[in-house]
């Protein structure tokens, strides 16, 4: 079997569990195995649900109290004591931030080699070896990777597969498996959160109005923020920008900072650099507002204005407004 | 405190990031190195830390013999220690890696006593393998949560409180980690300083503790580096002034997100 451990915030699936079961329904067929889900402290009848259309044929549920919210050891240890029962051929995550890092759990816990942000996997042709290729550099380069383990743990490159479900959904059949976890597991779990803000965040975002070193100042990105409001999106920011203090680093676009995935990203006075590309490439459209033509983001963007953003921005705001009255 | 800061010496990414011949590493003969950025903001927060605090950093890297210039670097922005565990400048996979630094903080704590706090970056800049801190901290029996922006101690609560914060969409989770504990920081926990001349000068003069490493190599292995293929996207030039705005809020609209 293929396992996926899915990673999921108080019972709401992410995105990046969903990309590691459509890369996993692939690599399950590859192996000639069946794809199976772990859901770890939930049982919960959507999430189950949702497993199944994406294909996951079994899914076994993992509840404690020491699992009551999130919190990387517990997890890793749950899913750790689970992987020993089942003894799954490989073992998959999501590689968002918390998907990596339940898998490193895993791997220190069962001491089996884990390989992180596969892009393409190809499974054991009998040799005893498995083949890879991963994202280095945020996936700015690749690295052609040899796999010697037993069990393979593997994340999937955050945004490099689609969240596709599969033709036909299944029905998946339940296991709820008892786990033996040491109450002081619970020193990592989460113990409060502060929302600081509702709604589209730049993760999430259908729009994101980008700054660079271009737009010269913190004030000045006020006309960003004017035009962000008035799509109902965010605005990020290139490194130059927080290493100046112009932004807080939670805006920030790169490697470092956010991967964004909106419609469009409007990157204005952002040269490009590889690692604010690596967070921006998801985009599913871009537009580059730059006065060199030559700018790694405009060459690699599908439609740019090469004209100050100082003026163009105003000038895309009130055509918005225009148009709207 | 006693606080360890684990940093990676990597190549400075630039515009591009080329291979060398043999595929096997990055060349970096244009690009020059430096301390992988989420471990250079390691380094400035345990830095921090003890300024609050009191007590001393010690910076740990493992690597070619030129990475005793990391070392160097953070001793010029305030750590007081530095300890390089040698390798022969070929690239470990993260689980060699993970025993030889487990064994080097072992001898580390044997001499002059346990750390109160492990800093290692989320993922180093290069390889980004997203595992090496938390296999530590694990072989050291310590908590450990990744992702963390925000660090504030309590050495007043019971045997000492990190109480970490975690960027989450929108906000933040978070954590408080009973001390000893372990943390994996990411960028924007602070905007590092910049070394002053007394800082560089000092630099010079830090002593550098040797360590060797016989860890076996893990299970996994480099084949080959090389660059993604790169899709040509054909750019539209929708004008070359402000009047360009009315083509950009047609695409808008095409797009249905006006």
């Amino acid at each position: 079997m293929l396992l996926v451990v899915l990673e999921h915030d108080r019972g709401a699936m992410d995105e990046a569990a969903r990309e590691a079961l459509n890369f996993g329904r692939g690599l399950a067929a590859q192996m000639g195995a069946p794809l199976h889900a772990a859901l770890i402290g939930a049982d919960d009848a959507d999430l189950v649900a949702e497993a199944g259309a994406f294909g996951a044929q079994a899914v076994y549920t993992v509840v404690s109290d020491v699992l009551a919210d999130f919190g990387p050891e517990a997890w890793g240890e749950a899913a750790a004591q689970l992987i020993r029962r089942l003894e799954p051929g490989a073992v998959l995550a999501g590689g968002s931030e918390r998907g990596n890092e339940i898998m490193a759990q895993i791997a220190a816990r069962l001491d089996l080699p884990m390989v992180a942000n596969c892009i393409d996997v190809q499974a054991d042709s009998g040799a005893g070896e498995w083949t890879m290729t991963r994202q280095q550099w945020g996936g700015s380069l690749l690295e052609d990777a040899l796999l010697n383990s037993e069990r393979p743990l593997l994340t999937t490159g955050l945004h490099t597969v689609a969240a596709e479900r599969a033709e036909e959904a299944v029905e998946p059949a339940t296991e709820s498996v008892e786990v033996d976890l040491d109450p002081s597991l619970a020193r990592t779990m989460v113990k409060d959160r502060v929302v600081l803000e509702a709604g589209v965040t730049l993760s999430t975002a259908p729009v994101v109005i980008g700054g660079g070193r271009g737009v010269g100042s913190a004030e000045a990105f006020a006309p960003l923020e004017d035009l962000a409001a008035m799509l109902g999106g965010r605005v990020g920011c290139s490194r130059a920008v927080t290493n100046n203090g112009w932004r807080p680093h939670s805006d920030q676009v790169g490697q470092t900072g956010t991967r964004i995935t909106p419609e469009i990203y409007i990157a204005s006075g952002i040269s490009g650099a590889i690692q604010h590309w690596v967070g921006a490439k998801a985009s599913k459209h871009i537009l580059a507002i730059n006065i060199d033509p030559e700018a790694n983001m405009v060459v690699k963007a599908d439609w740019a204005v090469i004209a100050d953003l100082h003026e163009v921005i105003p000038a895309i705001a009130e055509e918005i407004k225009r148009r709207r009255a | 405190m006693r606080i360890l800061c684990c940093v990676k010496r990597v190549a400075a990414p630039g515009a591009k990031i080329n291979v060398t011949a043999d595929g096997l590493a990055v060349d970096a003969s244009h690009l020059g190195f430096a301390t992988s950025p989420h471990e250079e903001c390691g380094v400035e927060e345990a830095v921090q830390l003890t300024e609050r605090h009191g007590g001393e950093v010690t910076v740990l890297t493992l690597g070619p013999a030129e990475a005793a210039e990391q070392l160097r670097y953070a001793a010029s922005v305030g750590a007081h220690h530095g300890v390089l565990v040698a390798t022969d400048g070929s690239a470990w996979d993260p689980q060699r890696t993970a025993a030889a630094l487990t064994e080097a903080i072992l001898e580390l704590e044997a001499a002059d006593g346990p750390f109160d706090l492990l800093v290692f970056g989320n993922e180093s800049a290069d390889s980004g393998g997203f595992q090496v801190g938390v296999r530590v901290a694990y072989a050291l029996g310590r908590p450990i949560v990744n992702g963390i922006k925000g660090i504030e101690v309590d050495l007043e609560n019971g045997g000492g409180v990190v109480r970490a914060r975690r960027e989450i969409d929108g906000g933040f989770e978070v954590y408080e980690l009973p001390m000893p504990a372990a943390v994996g920081v990411k960028e924007g926990i602070n905007l590092p300083r910049y070394p002053t001349m007394r800082g560089r000068l000092a630099s010079k003069k830090l002593e550098i503790a040797e360590l060797n490493s016989d860890a076996e190599p893990g299970g996994q292995s480099l084949v080959r580096l090389h660059r993604p293929r790169e899709t040509v996207t054909e750019t539209e030039i929708l004008g070359n002034s402000p009047e360009a705005a009315a083509a950009v809020v047609d695409v808008l609209e095409e797009l249905g997100v006006l």
